[in-house]
């Protein structure tokens, strides 16, 4: 499930902020403050593990965590809000008679950390008289003291906020002076600073960033309103994102621009504010069936919903049944080597370690070592994502990777891994997959997105959408969504673009279980073709 | 320290006020403790208790105005979190829609709080996982369910003479039953202040009967088709559209709720937003009301301003929007807060009533993944879920494969053939919906 509309901004205060940031708000200064001593969290990581093992835990982990956010939304020419939060506090999960059992607390005094680990041996045992089959961990070796950290060239934090506050500013006005009457944008800044400590030997100290830059503007009409999201993507980087540099722009013929690893978002706002003024006056789309050409920063989303979440094995196995739901991709179909999850040239593999990404971390939130695998090889499924406790249901000895928890307070469990689409060997461009189509639509940017609780039927809308004819965009037109079903979908790909037109968009809240968990995953793709896609009208009277 | 009485609130909030310099200071002071119980594969999978108190003091130097919060309570953190928020404001830029805090305010009887819900134990949570698992297991049905508790309260205090306090409980719980093939699958979901309300056994039976009634479903097309909304897929509709209703983005030209004057009419005199104007069937009638018994709300908002019931439509006609302080004096109109719930006003038939009085349509228990697809005439997309059944001659005949849906609620609320009675929904109270031409445009061979 993606959980942008998470986000829920009202007035000005933290009496009208509600989001999926946890903590207590501090000046933009402490955000700089030096994290917690590393021989000091070791410290007390082993209180928890030698109190847990010492109330019958076959097994321990400890997570120190202090979560940090930074938060500044403007509206045309004023400031918002602009907000910085951290939560600091330690997370305690213990297997003990075979069983899971989870505490946390943000008093890390040595005698609060035992006592929480107690509790989490406490919260286990009394759970182990359901428990009907004892929890079988994959072996872990542990990895003594290790570091890791985001490859960041400019901490975002450490930019003044009355620079973050202009850029804002700027990006408002450059949409206004060219098209939109009203426009919102936002940047969330994410640090966390988490250390693992575990029973199997392993003391991790990592240091995590993200950013996002997202802007949404809109153009009164004579008839009504149009609206344009930025194309920018939330991304695994510091400040350096927002360099815009040339070398990082995709160009398609007659279309929009697209962003790599860079993002000019003064330059996205004013083609957004252009753009929509073509919208007011532009054609609504005759539904029916269309060769689909998907820019990356509309078809990450697709993969997200269609690829990424079906093929967490929790939601395989029944788990998230009560909430986001189950999945088509049943073991079975992965057991006959034979599930045609796409056509032969599609190829989607999981990646924890792409640099730029969202997911990119050195080790997951139960100490593994993150990795590449694939999960559908020339059409066929042939792997999940899966964590410690579940890849045994595989037959498999190696964790994939997969946990994650979204704060210290919340116990991890498995998480969508960065699952991308590889480019065609060959390296072709955007425009090479657009000439052959002869009736097409090119669609930009994310926009409205539905999908069924197996991950069968779905829908999505986009940002921009182009008409496609004789192999060339003609026209911008308006009222797209395509509507197919997964497996059809994905044997419908006829063309990839090359490495040179591969792409990473992400979704910055993804939310998943009960008590619902925001995580942040990237999709790399290319500009991809997909032939005979059922494409609707969403305009309506009403 | 988690839950605090209105007295230790009101000693606590006096003393952080005395630590202002600024020209004013609000304080919101927020706790809340509960715990919860999830389940999966007929077996507990998780299971936890949270307890938090936030204080976050707001000051204001002119119109600039700075926010901290704290989770320690001695009194050098106090004094720190009121400077805290003094240097930020003095940091702020200068906000043109700056409007000063209200002063001392009366409040209506507040019913939010039930007792019973706030002793709910760690043994309770179990004893509902085990009301679904028990009966799942005796019937080969494999149960899925979630159950969390919270008692909060809620103090407000500041440097004009207002204080309010508020406590409250909630109870949600829900659970899906499928069959073991997986080719049948129920779900039911409940949500009270007060416990005593919820029948978790019987809840479950609910989910139980709809997994075994669900299996072999038939296909049907595509189409429009008269449907009867269960109150828990009305509520997703009804709700997101009130979520929308607000009269800024109505003045300004982008929302459902903007007047756009016809041609010959003088665009700079005729009105800018649909207040006073018909928009659905007359028998549409939905109001926010705190005080009511089976889904009271506070009776303030978090900056303290009273709420009290108000109309939003009255007899298809727009009554009220919901617009900010600053909004309502530029406009010329009252102030009328959003009220966080929202009461649908239902009719005299039960379900089965409705049932039994259709012809021809189709039963839904819930949508599923709602999405806008334009936000100027709320059309949105989903898919039904759990439980989806064709209705012929006043009797349900057979499960039938989910659709996806491509409606808008303002149409929904122009097609009503009946509406039952109203039951509480996740706050809101909604009634189930007999619908005429509700359009679904796909299938989905989801279970």
């Amino acid at each position: 499930m993606e959980r942008r509309d998470f986000i829920k901004l009202g007035g000005i205060g933290m009496g009208g902020l509600m989001l999926p940031m946890s903590g207590i708000a501090i000046s933009a200064e402490q955000l700089l403050d030096k994290p917690m001593d590393v021989a000091y969290k070791k410290k007390l990581a082993d209180i928890a593990l030698n109190a847990a093992k010492a109330k019958g835990a076959t097994y321990a982990d400890a997570r120190i965590g202090r979560y940090l956010n930074q938060f500044v939304r403007t509206n045309e020419n004023r400031v918002d809000n602009i907000v910085n939060t951290e939560s600091a506090g330690i997370g305690v999960r213990v297997i003990a008679n075979g069983t899971w059992g989870f505490a946390s607390t943000s008093n890390m005094t040595p005698d609060s950390v035992a006592k929480t680990a107690e509790r989490a041996v406490a919260v286990a045992i009394a759970n182990s008289k359901f428990q009907t089959t004892p929890v079988q961990l994959a072996p872990v070796k542990g990895v003594g003291e290790v570091s890791w950290q985001t490859p960041i060239k400019k901490n975002a934090m450490e930019i003044p906020i009355k620079d973050k506050v202009d850029l804002l500013l700027a990006v408002n006005a450059a949409a206004m002076e060219n098209g939109a009457n009203f426009i919102n944008s936002t940047l969330f800044l994410v640090n966390e600073q988490k250390y693992f400590a575990s029973t199997d030997g392993s003391y991790i100290d990592q240091d995590i960033h993200r950013l996002w830059a997202p802007f949404t503007a809109t153009a009164i009409g004579e008839k009504g309103f149009k609206q344009r999201s930025g194309l920018g993507n939330p991304v695994g980087m510091g400040f350096e994102y927002l360099d815009g540099l040339e070398k990082d722009k995709i160009h398609v013929t007659g279309a929009s621009v697209g962003y790599g690893n860079s993002y000019d978002i003064l330059e996205d706002a004013k083609l957004a504010g252009q753009q929509l003024k073509a919208k007011l006056k532009a054609k609504s789309v005759e539904p029916g069936k269309y060769d689909l050409v998907l820019d990356p920063a509309h078809l990450m989303l697709t993969i997200h919903e269609s690829v990424g979440h079906p093929l967490e094995l929790d939601r395989v196995l029944g788990y998230e049944a009560n909430y986001a739901g189950t999945s088509f991709a049943t073991l079975d179909k992965w057991q006959s080597g034979k599930f045609q999850y796409g056509s032969d040239i599609v190829n989607l593999f999981a990646d924890k370690t792409q640099d730029y990404s969202l997911g990119n971390v050195g080790y997951d939130d139960e100490g593994v070592k993150t990795k590449e695998w694939d999960l559908v090889k020339n059409g066929i499924l042939v792997n999940y994502q899966a964590t410690r406790d579940q890849v045994h249901m595989l037959g498999q000895k190696e964790s994939h990777g997969c946990s994650y928890s979204q704060s210290w307070k919340d116990v991890q469990f498995q998480r969508m891994s960065n699952v991308s689409l590889k480019p065609n060997e060959k390296d072709l461009s955007a425009d090479d997959v657009i000439k052959d189509v002869e009736k097409g639509i090119y669609i930009a940017g994310r926009g409205s997105f539905s999908i069924d609780q197996q991950r069968y039927n779905f829908q999505f809308g986009g940002q921009l959408f182009y008409e496609i004819k004789d192999g060339k965009i003609v026209d911008q037109i308006e009222d797209v969504a395509y509507q197919s079903n997964t497996q059809e979908f994905w044997n419908n790909c006829t063309q990839l673009a090359g490495k040179s037109d591969y792409r990473l968009g992400g979704s910055f809240f993804d939310g998943k279980g009960q008590p619902s968990q925001v995580s942040a995953v990237s999709h790399g793709c290319p500009t991809t073709r997909f032939n005979n896609i059922n494409v609707i009208n969403t305009a309506r009277n009403v | 320290m988690t839950i605090l009485s209105e007295q230790t609130a009101k000693t606590l909030l006096t003393k952080v006020l005395k630590y202002s310099k600024a020209d004013s200071i609000e304080c919101n002071l927020d706790g809340n403790i509960g715990g919860n119980i999830r389940y999966a594969r007929n077996t507990v999978s998780t299971a936890g208790e949270e307890s938090d108190v936030v204080l976050a003091v707001q000051s204001t130097f002119g119109k600039r105005t700075g926010t901290a919060t704290i989770n320690e309570f001695d009194d050098a953190s106090l004094e720190k979190v009121v400077r805290r928020s003094e240097e930020l404001a003095k940091l702020a830029p200068e906000n043109e829609e700056f409007m000063p805090i209200f002063g001392k305010q009366e409040y209506e009887k507040s019913n939010t709080y039930f007792e019973s819900t706030a002793k709910v134990t760690p043994e309770d949570r179990a004893q509902a996982a085990q009301n679904s698992i028990a009966p799942s297991k005796k019937d080969k049905l494999v149960a899925a369910g979630f159950l969390e508790e919270t008692t909060r309260f809620s103090a407000i205090m500041n440097s004009a003479g207002l204080f309010a306090y508020n406590t409250s409980t909630n109870v949600d719980f829900s659970v899906t039953i499928r069959t073991e093939d997986g080719k049948g699958s129920g779900w039911v979901t409940r949500n009270y202040s007060d416990v005593k309300l919820l029948d978790t056994a019987k809840a479950s039976n609910i989910a139980i009967h709809k997994a075994k009634s669900s299996v072999d479903v038939k296909e049907m097309e595509p189409g429009k088709y008269t449907v009867i909304l269960e109150p828990a897929a009305s509520n997703t509709l009804i709700g997101n559209m009130m979520r929308s209703f607000a009269q800024r983005s109505a003045d300004e030209g982008r929302s459902f709720l903007s007047y756009k004057a016809k041609e010959g009419e003088d665009a700079t005199t005729a009105p800018k937003n649909k207040l006073g104007m018909k928009m659905f069937d007359e028998r549409v009638h939905i109001y926010s009301d705190p005080q009511h018994p089976i889904a009271p709300s506070a009776p303030f908002g978090g900056d303290g301003y009273p709420r009290k019931r108000m109309d939003w439509v009255k007899d298809g006609v727009i009554a009220n929007m919901p617009n900010t302080p600053y909004w309502a004096k530029k406009t010329g109109m009252p102030y009328i807060p959003q009220n966080g719930t929202f009461i649908m006003a239902g009719g005299n038939e039960s379900l089965e009533d409705m049932i039994k009085n259709t012809r021809r349509g189709v039963l839904v228990t819930r949508l599923w993944y709602i999405r806008a697809l334009d936000p100027q005439t709320l059309l949105y997309t989903g898919l039904t879920r759990d439980g989806t059944f064709y209705i012929e001659n006043g009797k349900i005949k057979y499960p039938i494969k989910n659709f996806r849906f491509n409606e808008s609620p303002i149409v929904m609320l122009n097609n009503i053939e009946a509406l039952g009675e109203s039951v509480r929904i996740e706050g809101d109270m909604v009634p189930p919906m007999k619908i005429r031409d509700f359009t679904f445009s796909s299938l989905s061979d989801a279970v």
